[in-house]
């Protein structure tokens, strides 16, 4: 098959991703998204004879409009516009997880200082204020008291962009010291680990420690539903324990869409990127399925 | 503000290391065989981000810096 890859820079992840693609025998079009002019039309990103364009943008903006874009024109694309746009906004992940009645932490949204405090308030302390749009842990804040919580929506408020302005009050929920990162694709889990560390984020990009994790049925139940809320598609599925880590109890606070691997790879014993290719090929195989179903009800209706 | 700095080495082989100027500080260093256009390498002599921006000839320029909405 033909793949493009959308990037704007290549990690580890990214030259896994080729390496894998390569080796299986796939051409590989690498489309740096800086380089490239996207009108109401057409592009020119070389995507006329792709199978399939995966996009890692590394960033959010870049890629909600590239994917749009290129559905726009007809390019098979994964993951498709509408998962990025629910995954990259951190209050619609969190709708569409609650409207499939996917356990997620208690949030509300406000959008002035006032209403935000009022939140942290209904909420307690120790709870958590974070940017509705960001990875990697950056910007949020676990809130311990009322003086910091005023100094910090202070802050917040003078930032300057108007996404600051969207207050993102959640719930503190008391993990056993570490979360679940779960890879998977349209809800089948490639891999899992935990992701440990004494301070209260446990991203691996805020250096915790990995371990391979064997998911049970119930979080297996839950990734799956967690994938089909925000549309499908290739997602790192984000759980916490709740109540220890012999409950068996889960709240998923969130799903990404341009899921990052590398560290995956390294805490379990899973190829992923081979992995990840066995789902791209299933997934052009389903597209021209569905292209040939499309053509065949034609010669019938016509 | 960025300013962009490139620096331009040559391959030698397709299995052989690349060596390379680092822009930053002038001096000679490795990058894998299978180095890619848009690659991110860390400088072993300053920790720099630097990224890959063509491989003939092979040249390095400073990564651009984080932006708030990089990530996942």
């Amino acid at each position: 098959m033909r793949v493009g890859v959308l990037y704007s820079r290549i990690r580890r992840d990214e030259k896994l991703l080729l390496e894998a693609l390569r080796d299986r025998g796939h051409a590989v079009e690498k489309i740096d998204v800086r380089d490239q002019r996207f009108g109401l039309t057409a592009t020119t990103a070389p995507v006329e004879d792709l199978d399939v364009v995966v996009d890692r943008c590394l960033s959010t903006s870049r890629s909600l409009y590239a994917t749009q874009f290129l559905e726009t024109y007809g390019v098979p694309v994964v993951n498709a516009p509408e998962t990025a746009d629910i995954c990259a906004d951190k209050a619609k992940n969190s709708l569409a997880l609650a409207a499939a009645d996917v356990p997620t932490p208690e949030t509300e949204v406000a959008f002035t200082t006032d209403a935000a405090m009022e939140a942290i308030e209904s909420f307690g302390y120790p709870c958590v204020l974070k940017p509705v749009v960001g990875s990697w842990g950056r910007l949020m804040a676990k809130i311990d008291s009322k003086s910091a919580a005023e100094a910090i929506l202070e802050h917040k408020a003078t930032l300057g962009h108007y996404e600051h302005k969207v207050f993102y009050v959640q719930e503190f929920v008391d993990k056993p010291g570490r979360d679940i990162r779960v890879l998977a694709a349209d809800g089948e889990p490639i891999a899992a680990m935990t992701r440990a560390a004494d301070h209260w984020l446990t991203n691996a990009a805020k250096g915790g420690e990995t371990a391979a994790f064997d998911l049970d049925e119930a979080a297996t139940t839950l990734v799956e539903r967690a994938s089909e809320a925000v549309g499908g598609g290739l997602l790192g599925i984000d759980l916490m324990e709740v109540g220890g880590t012999d409950s068996g109890a889960y709240t998923v606070h969130e799903v990404n869409h341009t899921v990052e691997f590398k560290a995956l790879t390294q805490a379990t014993d899973v190829d992923v990127p081979a992995r990840i290719v066995d789902w791209l090929e299933a997934t052009v195989a389903a597209f021209d399925d569905s292209d040939q179903t499309d053509i065949d009800t034609d010669e019938v209706t016509a | 503000m960025f300013l962009a700095t490139r620096v331009v080495c040559t391959m030698t082989s397709e299995t052989d290391p690349v060596l390379a100027e680092d822009p930053i500080t002038g001096e000679e260093i490795e990058l894998p065989a299978d180095v890619e256009v848009g690659e991110i390498i860390d400088s072993p002599v300053t920790g720099t981000e630097l990224e890959v921006i063509s491989l003939d000839p092979v040249t390095l320029e400073e990564a651009p810096e984080l932006e708030e909405d990089w990530g996942e």
